[in-house]
């Protein structure tokens, strides 16, 4: 195994991984705090490495529109952008969720609403856990907490949007996309040969041999019977997604009275909160969700018996708290803290929260 | 061993890559790192700083309000990172253009005369190696033979040529830390 070891920021970790992972193709378009993407993509080459091709598209909704044309060929293909990139690609996200196509679709979010801030931010939660577009959709939603996940959950997205057929997303900040780490790089994937695409993806629109009929790529029913037997098949898919690809890491929760909930960069800010709290003898664990969607309910639901009260912290006026009030069922206290509009909140913020929210409270 | 470093001056001091060489150095010889820039307006002219942590554990959070050592290369950096020191920590400055100078007495701090030795070693971009070798006698959580593998890999191969300055640079940085 050629593994090698590198100092990276987490955008050019996901360049970098989308070249490894063998993906065919990235379009994009500029935008801070992700544009080190494209940039590391177009300064590395990519179609003289595996031949991939990398495309600065004329706007974000051409290059969502570009991955949903790659994708209906079975092409592994991607895109990155930050919040309101992404905004201008949800109609694209939709019909990409309808013509059920496996892609990978990184948000490195700012703060917002409207064009906000370049400042990191959480508040895309419910845009990318929710259904940012229109209909009856969900992504998977992958939320690294470090520049190795970064890398890593490139090739984990590709894997589990072929084997769901449907977006991915990667839901980073401007934290997690500008700080560099250490980096264990894999080693190169070889891109699949189109014999290998057309065994994996029977359905794509590779070219009609005469021994099947034609493969159609559409997100239109006309007909509301069938329609809504698709509507069904969706809801059968996220089902399957919700029991098998919950994803989290537990720190310190055997012996917690309380949990901090969090994900991404505030994971990392909630970690050096609860060493300050367990210094000051509070016994504090952290729930870190890994993936946003698939919500851990279950493991939410043990928390609950033994815990006396969770606190949600996320970079946002109060979006997963949500999904964690509906997961606690309002058995114990539940108290959201954030900061907004690009602030990053101090550890000790953190420990003042919970002392005050659920501890006082 | 955790050491929660702030770097700060002006954009255009090397206050960024002397964050990534140190991150690199300690890489190098097998340590968790972590390097968060100021990426804000302020880097488009002005302010510039940067968050290193070199560990023996797994890093919590990459941006911080409290460090173990401040290394502060313009007076708006001083105003704004001298409290923010550890009780007990390190504040490493370079007197050039301070107007105010530290007054904390629960903190241990430092001078280097890092512009005027740059300017006499003929090439001011050393500026940021010399308070880097400044920073290493004070803390030496860092071997020298990892900071000049650190250096090569942070610098592009056609700049190579320029190691043994950059060397000498820090070992005159090494040699010229006062304190205060």
């Amino acid at each position: 195994m050629e593994k090698e070891l590198r100092l990276m920021k987490g955008n050019e970790a996901i360049a970098e991984a989308a070249i490894r992972s063998g993906a065919d193709a990235y379009f994009g378009y500029p935008i801070t705090p992700q544009s080190e993407v494209i940039e590391y993509l177009m300064a590395e080459k990519p179609h003289e490495r595996t031949g991939m091709v990398v495309l600065q598209a004329e706007s974000e909704v051409a290059a969502i529109n570009m991955v949903y044309g790659a994708a209906g060929c079975g092409r592994m293909a991607m895109t990155s952008s930050s919040s309101p990139g992404v905004s201008l690609k949800q109609e694209g996200i939709s019909y990409i969720a309808g013509a059920e196509l496996p892609c990978l679709i990184v948000n490195v979010v700012r703060a917002g609403p409207g064009l906000g801030t370049i400042q990191p931010a959480q508040s895309d939660y419910f845009q990318s856990t929710k259904g940012g577009g229109h209909g009856d959709y969900r992504l998977i939603v992958l939320a690294p907490a470090s520049v190795q996940e970064m890398y890593d959950f490139v090739e984990l997205g590709f894997e589990l949007a072929f084997k769901y057929r449907n977006p991915v997303m990667i839901q980073s900040d401007g934290i997690i996309g500008q700080m560099m780490e250490k980096v264990v790089i894999g080693p190169q994937k070889q891109r699949r040969t189109p014999e290998e695409i057309i065994k994996q993806c029977p359905w794509a629109t590779v070219g009609k041999p005469t021994t099947r009929e034609r493969n159609i790529i559409t997100s239109l029913d006309l007909v509301a019977a069938k329609q809504e037997e698709f509507n069904l098949k969706l809801i059968k898919k996220y089902k399957e997604v919700k029991e098998n690809e919950v994803r989290y890491e537990l720190i310190n929760t055997e012996d917690a009275d309380y949990i901090l909930v969090a994900y991404g960069s505030s994971a990392r800010l909630s970690m050096k909160a609860m060493d300050l709290l367990r210094a000051k003898g509070i016994k504090v664990g952290i729930l870190r969700l890994i993936t946003l969607y698939p919500y851990p309910t279950k493991i939410i639901g043990e928390l609950t018996k033994k815990v006396k009260g969770f606190l949600a912290v996320e970079m946002s006026a109060g979006q997963m708290v949500e999904d964690l009030q509906l997961a606690v069922q309002f058995k114990k206290p539940v108290a959201h803290f954030g900061r907004l509009g690009g602030v990053i909140p101090a550890p000790e913020e953190i420990v003042e929260a919970l002392e005050q929210k659920i501890i006082g409270g | 061993m955790t050491e929660e470093i702030i770097i700060a001056g002006f954009g255009g001091q090397g206050v960024l890559s002397m964050g990534k060489i140190l991150a690199y150095s300690g890489l190098m010889q097998g340590q968790e790192v972590s390097w968060m820039p100021s990426y804000g307006p302020e880097m488009r002219g002005g302010t510039s700083n940067v968050t290193t942590i070199i560990s023996d554990e797994r890093i919590s959070s990459p941006i911080l309000n409290k460090y173990d050592t401040a290394i502060i290369l313009n007076q708006q950096s001083m105003d704004k990172f001298e409290s923010m020191v550890k009780p007990g920590g390190n504040l490493l400055y370079d007197p050039n253009g301070i107007i105010r100078h530290p007054e904390r007495k629960d903190i241990n701090i430092y001078k280097v005369e890092a512009t005027h030795i740059a300017t006499e070693m003929g090439n001011v971009k050393v500026f940021n190696m010399v308070v880097l070798g400044a920073y290493l006698k004070i803390k030496p959580i860092v071997k020298m033979e990892n900071v000049m593998k650190g250096l090569k890999k942070s610098i592009p191969v056609r700049n190579h040529k320029l190691l043994p300055l950059n060397e000498e640079a820090i070992k005159n940085g090494m040699k010229s830390l006062v304190k205060a």
